[in-house]
């Protein structure tokens, strides 16, 4: 077990190496430097040339790579072109705000997600198995962010019972400020519901028609111990695709962020495509693509240690 | 039982003197004879066309010019004569609007899959076939794509390349290349070890044959199924682009941007704000139920 937690943390490196090279690579495909775009067209050569050397945008592009990668291994990753703060402060900032909507939205998505699932795999071919699976294919085809408008519309716009924007004010009273989050998570939600919930049908169906199922069965347990055993069986799929499912929590809700005006770390980058900002953009791509690699690493060897015939 | 009592029961009951072998129907056949069956596919396949129509159809279908403004016709609600589905923020026509603006959607949805469909085929094949040297590094540079959540990626690219459609075809074309490299990697490997492919290969098949007459069909199933599957999140993410406004640029007809330019007016004229998601929505839930049922009807284990 040690062993495969140790070369799959091993074979993290390379890959993580592999982000860091994508992410600096993609802020220079464009051509142009990042300073050319947003100084005033009257600024002086000195001047650009002074902003250059200040922002480290002067030097050749592997020497760039390697200065910022060898910061960003410290928690380093510069100041913002647009306001000069430290970039490390915002993405905190922001990345606190996500985590609180992405961790409530896989709570109560992966729930929900997980016990409709078993349900409709319980009574296979019976009602609540097509209502289910109305319900889960109409939870994969929505797009979140329209949605989230459909939400806005009906408990903020058509009834006045929730905040349709921002998240409060710190002088607001806790149930005020817990307002704010119920649209957003319920939202955010959908997809991981429907998305686990097809899987851990799927699965636990496969597993039922397993022989061993039949032995458990001859052997004189009843309906619930088997479907205890059955549970444990689908447990690591079904893991794997919540781990995955928490990773696009993190790094997807940019597009529900927008639309809830939510100052998480999607509405960061947002910003900061919006205004070119690259230190901010490579710092945001970097940690959200860390945080995912970190998740899936966690998830193999969760998975690792629930069944033994994964250790290879 | 003598023998000659066998010939005489044999003579006597002529269904055993010929005995009549169903002919069996080729795959494609038997997949066809199941969707046809399948009244969910059937009616989901039906409204694809018809959206096809209509937005293919949009100069016959949709009454009005889908760029011309009034200011005086700004924001009518649905059902205003002359404008059935209401106007948008600017007095353009939405009905015209929403027929004009499934042709981008629909683009921008299908183009990435199908670009990716063919990058990601043609490495994934390699990949499999030749494993080694090629295969590791393919699927390890794959890996590295892996690692980020596909909306960031995308958000990502597009953000960087600048506004446009096709900045977002390509980035959705990169998002959708790993997954397929993937699963076309594990069909061909699988594939690649059947005793038919080695016996066409110690028969002295060449290399580019295998691959086109053994490796392609059985590889083709699969990744095509998954392409279907994958044009439902394409269509919504290319609409999130153009939502973001990162992809089509106005004042072009697109759903994701409509909804979008519409989303300041939702307190105005809540319910034609919500329209062009529903577009969205429709579309990409017919094509995921489409999937479905093809996936059902060409996977044969499930109808056993």
């Amino acid at each position: 077990m040690l062993v495969f937690a140790a070369r799959r943390i091993i074979q993290a490196v390379p890959i993580l190496l592999g982000v860091s090279l994508v992410v600096f690579g993609l802020v220079h495909i464009v051509p142009g430097n990042p300073i050319d775009l947003l100084m005033p067209p009257e600024a002086s050569p000195a001047v650009i040339a002074q902003m250059k050397a200040a922002f480290g945008f002067d030097k050749p592009l592997y020497v760039q790579y390697l200065l910022w990668l060898g910061r960003a291994l410290h928690g380093d990753f510069g100041l913002s072109v647009f306001n000069a703060t430290p970039v490390w402060g915002q993405l905190v900032t922001a990345l606190g705000n996500t985590f609180v909507l992405a961790i409530l939205a896989a709570i109560l998505g992966f729930s929900l997600g997980t016990s409709l699932g078993l349900t409709a795999a319980v009574f296979h071919g019976r009602w609540p198995d097509k209502l289910f699976s109305a319900i889960a294919t109409t939870g994969v085809s929505l797009p979140h962010y329209w949605c989230a408008i459909v939400l806005v519309l009906t408990f903020a716009v058509l009834h006045d019972w929730l905040p349709a924007q921002g998240m409060g004010d710190d002088s607001l009273p806790l149930y005020a400020r817990l307002e704010y989050l119920v649209l957003p998570v319920v939202t955010l939600s959908l997809i991981p519901m429907g998305v686990i919930g097809r899987l851990v049908r799927a699965t636990v169906l496969e597993i039922f028609s397993q022989e061993f199922v039949g032995a458990l069965t001859a052997k004189g347990l009843t309906r619930w111990p088997v479907i205890r055993h059955v549970c444990k069986n689908a447990a690591p799929p079904v893991l794997a695709l919540m781990g995955l499912q928490f990773g696009y929590l993190l790094g997807g809700s940019i597009l529900v962020e927008t639309v809830f005006n939510w100052p998480g770390s999607g509405n960061l980058l947002n910003l900061a495509i919006f205004r070119r900002d690259i230190p901010v953009l490579q710092a945001t791509i970097l940690v959200l693509a860390s945080f995912f690699v970190m998740l899936n690493l966690l998830v193999d060897i969760a998975q690792a240690a629930i069944d033994p015939r994964i250790r290879r | 039982m003598s023998q000659a009592t066998l010939d005489l029961i044999r003579r006597e009951l002529p269904l055993h003197e010929t005995p009549q072998v169903a002919a069996t129907p080729g795959y494609w056949k038997a997949v066809g004879q199941r969707l046809l069956r399948d009244p969910v596919t059937i009616a989901v396949t039906l409204m694809l066309c018809g959206i096809l129509f209509i937005s293919l159809g949009a100069p016959l279908v949709a009454g009005a010019d889908p760029y011309a403004g009034s200011v005086l016709a700004r924001l009518k609600p649905i059902g205003t004569p002359g404008h059935w589905l209401g106007t948008d923020e600017t007095g353009r026509d939405l009905w015209a609007r929403l027929c004009y603006g499934g042709r981008l959607s629909l683009l921008a949805g299908i183009l990435p899959v199908s670009i990716s469909l063919m990058v990601g085929g043609f490495l994934g094949i390699l990949a499999g076939y030749a494993g080694g040297l090629i295969g590791t590094l393919i699927m390890r540079t794959m890996d590295v794509f892996y690692a980020f959540p596909s909306i960031l990626l995308a958000i990502a690219i597009c953000g960087l390349l600048g506004n446009g459609l096709s900045n977002s075809v390509i980035a959705l074309s990169v998002v959708f290349i790993p997954p397929m490299v993937r699963i076309s990697e594990t069909v061909t490997t699988q594939a690649r070890q059947l005793d038919f492919v080695e016996a066409a290969r110690a028969s002295g098949t060449t290399t580019l044959q295998i691959i086109r007459h053994h490796i392609l069909a059985n590889v083709l199933g699969p990744i095509l199924v998954y392409a279907t599957s994958l044009i439902s999140v394409s269509i919504i993410l290319s609409a999130g682009l153009s939502f973001l406004g990162l992809g089509v640029t106005p004042p072009q007809p697109e759903w994701g941007l409509m909804l979008n330019s519409l989303r300041q007016a939702i307190y105005v004229q809540p319910y034609v704000a919500a329209l062009p998601g529903v577009m969205i929505f429709t579309t990409s839930m017919c094509f995921n139920l489409m999937s479905d049922g093809f996936r059902s009807a060409m996977d044969v284990r499930l109808n056993k």
